[in-house]
């Protein structure tokens, strides 16, 4: 019963956050400079949840997400598509975790 | 293969499929760690429709991660629902960006969509296909995208809550960098093209560093994203 609550306790207080935009964005005339903050969101939030997050995927092992984090950051630079981004982090730390645990 | 003038049926159908197409890469990474949650639930005492559940109706990776490992150290329900709805509040946020791409959208459309918005739905989609290849911004093509990225989340809790934990913990480590290479891949190519907005991101990982000695996690990120997205006011000059 407890375990219930809480599921549906969860699933409201996460669908609210997402669900509030969609009701009453369009509804106001925004300034210019909303407009503005709003575009540069994206690569706010982006910054923010790549890090020191990369750093933490393995607790002990800051090291670890730093190779990850700075291959997928080569990978990028070369235009790769975001698929590859993905796969050479993945491939990178598992090499490394083969070759030092 | 017929060739006759696209109707908007098959305009919309060919939407959904590059929407589905562009949703693989997050369900690839979901779903190894969904897997990591339904055995981390079934641990937790939760039967496996009570994590399928959660999944369903929840789907917010970290959320359900903080909330069942806080109802296996014994938190109350209010607690609990209480700490998700703060870790939540960069959704807020992030879902005023997807939804300014659905301004078009009639209201059922937008709430719909709204449901499906997470860290990785709101990079793909806000920053995702660079330029050259415009992706269609319809509401098919998003839905496809985000019913996708679902499917991930939800069948993968399903696999973990039978079989609890047969995914080593170093491939879910591997599958989490996984996440943080699609954010990566997805913010370097603009940033390279704009200076405001790699200077935008870079001083966001800061903010979010210093925050984190300070407040939690969760407040972090979003405290972060509110005050280095205010950079834009100033750095962007045109007219938007």
């Amino acid at each position: 019963m407890k375990i219930l609550l809480v599921i549906v306790g969860m699933a409201l207080v996460t669908y609210i956050p997402r669900l509030l935009p969609a009701l009453f964005l369009d509804r106001i005339k925004f300034p210019v400079w909303f407009k503005k903050w709003l575009q540069s969101i994206p690569y706010a939030a982006l910054g923010a949840l790549i890090f020191p997050g990369v750093l933490l995927v393995e607790k002990d092992q800051p090291l670890l997400g730093l190779a990850g984090g700075l291959m997928a950051f080569l990978l990028a630079l070369l235009n790769l598509h975001i698929t590859l981004v993905m796969a050479g982090s993945i491939l990178i730390v598992i090499l490394l975790q083969y070759i030092f645990v | 293969m017929e060739f006759k003038p696209q109707t908007s049926v098959s305009k919309s159908r060919s939407h959904l499929l590059q929407g589905i197409q562009a949703g693989l890469p997050i369900f690839l990474g979901y779903f190894p760690i969904a897997i990591a949650f339904g055995a981390l639930a079934v641990q937790a005492q939760f039967n496996w429709t009570e994590a399928v559940l959660m999944s369903l109706i929840v789907f917010a990776g970290a959320s359900q991660f903080v909330g069942v490992s806080m109802f296996l150290a014994g938190a109350g329900a209010a607690q609990i629902i209480i700490a998700t709805f703060f870790l939540n509040m960069r959704h807020l946020i992030m879902s005023l960006a997807v939804n300014d791409q659905m301004r078009k959208f009639t209201v059922g459309w937008k709430g719909f969509l709204s449901f499906f918005i997470t860290d990785e739905t709101f990079a793909l989609l806000t920053l995702g296909g660079g330029e050259g290849q415009s992706e269609p911004r319809t509401p098919t093509y998003m839905a496809g995208l985000m019913i996708t990225s679902y499917l991930g989340w939800v069948s993968g809790t399903a696999v973990g809550g039978l079989g609890a934990g047969f995914i080593p913990a170093e491939i879910t480590t591997a599958m989490t960098v996984g996440l943080y290479g699609l954010f990566i891949g997805l913010l370097v190519p603009p940033a390279r093209k704009s200076i405001s907005f790699a200077v935008i991101a870079l001083c966001s990982m800061i903010l979010n560093w210093v925050l984190g000695l300070i407040v939690d996690t969760g407040w972090a990120i979003v405290l972060a994203t509110i005050v280095a997205a205010g950079l834009g006011i100033i750095l962007i000059k045109e007219d938007v």
